[in-house]
């Protein structure tokens, strides 16, 4: 029988990388995710797996240090929340116009500026609209558990790796601080330098004799050339898009009204669509676990049978824009947030539900 | 016809190394990049350490090193380069790894960044060109742009109370605990060429002794920026930059401790 222990939100995203074989991981403290890097030194991983583990002296060195990392072939990761993730937008571009793999933790926080420390879905469009300079998109992947947490992580990788693309965990504070019972898996190696070799070919450990050397840089000067480099970006996100959508469903097979929401807000949906059942209004939640590629195909889908949608986030509005484009005009899309580290209710939520359907 | 048809092999004295590709530099006539190319070049060659050496570019005049030197190579963005070049040496510690980077990328925009490795011991090589001007973006103020140096940021020259002192930044590393070896060269002359190779290879064998960082300032021209011709720029700078930033080792930890 599989090992269940329990962990903070925080403290899953550390043991996962441990047992993972992840082979660095470089961060800053801030709250609310410092559990991570504070699991990860008094766990020592390197002296057990060789798991590199470094604080930085700012999240831009981190940032850079995931680069320097990537540019190896390593699985390399930092975390951090909202103002940090501000401050490694700039990384972030360069390793997406780069195309490395790695993974990058969100424990979203309330902004904008310093903000707050308390929970927020605030960074939506920050990481799934792009956050730094350019044409690029991070694949975005949201936990709504400690158990999300620990899982992410190697999914996280399996898809960067798949797709030498940037892969970020949105998390947020309620997740990261959460305590539940994690099932955990025993320690997978890290990969050997052949294994890096072989799954990384491109990168950068000392030229040998029979191959030409391997060079990782985002420029280009040249027009033609860089709009290339743009359109094979594109080519690949298609990819992503129409591969990697992944979302789960709470009743609504039989829903007359929808509640879209991800991580933390997605459980809370679900109790409010307990509550809204008890009375016999048929509501239902979908909760896209990848928010970019975005699950727009069963919005749309569920958006032709339905009689609304609502969009509920801890924000001022930021995903309703694309479950707006989703919908299309086919159904009418409310929304309901909250803001500065407050949270909402099941309760509150069946509130604005009910006031937005004009239901008594 | 080859030219070894018309050159007996015998009487070849000099030769471009090994590992200096073919591309045609880019850099202006004068400059003092390529003699330090060279320099690298041939210091990893003779140190047989070609597939074990990791490069880290910077941004600048010098954003196309990449090109130019045989190896596995990384371009940072500006000023990071020392953060690349951390993560790199600990998840390799086997490797050869080093940074090449300007005044405006090291001195300005990467300070935080180079203090930090070298304040670490990071077992790297930081190779540091200064010519106190921003090279590829058309000679504007470095921190280490000197007090009356015109620049097209400080046309009436550089003046203390508007734009600061220059920043004297490897005397400064030099105060870190984590730094091994840090020393100021220049390669104006056939003389000076030779004390620099010499100074890098230091600093290559240094870097896989686990001893903390070796750090290699180059006082460079800039005859573009500068608005001199190669001779004028380094009389210029002999004159003027060396007066400033005086040659010759800062710190040698290995030295030290064998004086003790």
């Amino acid at each position: 029988m599989a090992e269940k222990i329990l962990l903070k939100g925080n403290e899953a995203i550390a043991i996962s990388a441990i047992r993972n074989g992840v082979d660095g991981f470089f961060g800053y403290p801030i709250t609310p995710q410092s559990e991570v890097m504070e699991t990860l030194m008094k766990e020592k991983p390197w002296e057990t797996t060789g798991m590199v583990v470094l604080q930085a002296e700012s999240e831009v060195a981190s940032i850079n240090m995931v680069y320097g990392g990537a540019c190896c072939g390593k699985k390399v990761m930092t975390s951090s929340s909202s103002p940090g993730i501000s401050l490694m937008s700039e990384g972030i571009s360069y390793i997406a116009g780069a195309e490395l793999p790695c993974v990058v933790v969100d424990v979203m926080r309330g902004g904008p500026g310093l903000g707050t420390i308390q929970p927020s879905q605030s960074d939506y469009s920050q990481s799934v609209k792009g956050g730094g300079h350019g044409d690029y998109h991070c694949i975005v992947i949201a936990p709504a558990s400690a158990q999300d947490m620990y899982d992410f992580v190697d999914w996280g990788f399996e898809l960067a790796f798949k797709y030498r693309n940037p892969v970020i965990i949105l998390a947020d504070g309620i997740i990261g601080q959460l305590m539940e019972k994690v099932e955990i898996h025993p320690v997978k190696p890290r990969r050997t330098d052949a294994e890096i070799l072989a799954v990384a070919p491109w990168a950068t450990t000392g030229k040998p004799a029979g191959r030409e050397r391997n060079i990782i840089t985002s420029l280009s000067l040249e027009a033609n050339t860089q709009e290339a480099f743009n359109r094979k970006l594109l080519a690949k996100y298609d990819a992503i898009r129409e591969n990697e959508v992944k979302f789960s469903e709470y009743l609504t097979e039989d829903a007359e009204y929808i509640f879209v929401a991800f991580g933390c807000s997605s459980r809370i949906c679900e109790a409010a669509t307990d509550m809204l059942r008890e009375e016999g209004i048929r509501a239902g939640v979908l909760r896209p676990i990848t928010l970019y590629p975005f699950p727009e195909k069963e919005i749309a889908r569920l958006a032709s049978k339905v009689k609304s949608m609502m969009s509920i986030e801890l924000n001022l509005g930021q995903m309703v824009e694309d479950v707006r484009l989703a919908v299309n005009g086919r159904c009418p899309v409310g929304f309901y947030g909250r803001q500065g580290g407050n949270v909402y209710t099941p309760e509150e939520i069946a509130d604005a539900f009910r006031k937005f359907n004009n239901l008594k | 016809m080859e030219s070894t048809d018309i050159k007996r092999p015998e009487n070849i004295v000099y030769r471009k190394p090994a590992l200096i590709t073919d591309t045609t530099m880019h850099y202006c006539p004068g400059c003092s990049h390529g003699t330090v190319h060279k320099l690298i070049a041939e210091v990893i060659d003779e140190m047989g350490i070609q597939d074990r050496t990791v490069g880290i570019s910077p941004v600048g005049c010098s954003v196309f090193a990449y090109n130019y030197i045989d190896i596995d190579w990384q371009e940072a963005a500006h000023g990071r380069a020392p953060a690349l070049a951390t993560a790199v040496k600990r998840l390799c510690p086997d490797k050869f790894v080093f940074t090449y980077q300007g005044d405006g990328d090291l001195a300005s925009i990467g300070a935080a960044e180079i203090i930090h490795a070298c304040s670490r011991g990071e077992n790297i090589v930081v190779i540091f060109i200064n010519n106190g001007i921003y090279g590829m973006t058309g000679g504007q103020m470095a921190p280490t742009t000197l007090l009356g140096m015109k620049t097209s940021t400080t046309p009436y020259g550089r003046d203390a109370k508007l734009n600061g002192f220059p920043l004297k930044i490897t005397e400064m590393l030099a105060e870190l605990d984590g730094t091994a070896f840090i020393t100021r060269q220049a390669v104006h002359t056939p003389a000076a060429v030779r004390k620099a190779k010499n100074a890098i290879r230091k600093g290559f064998e240094y870097s896989s002794r686990n001893i903390g960082l070796s750090f290699i300032e180059i006082v460079s021209t800039c005859n573009s920026g500068w608005k001199l011709s190669p001779v004028e720029a380094n009389r210029w700078m002999v004159e003027n930059m060396f007066a400033k930033y005086p040659l010759g080792d800062i710190k040698d930890v290995l030295k030290e401790d064998a004086g003790k």
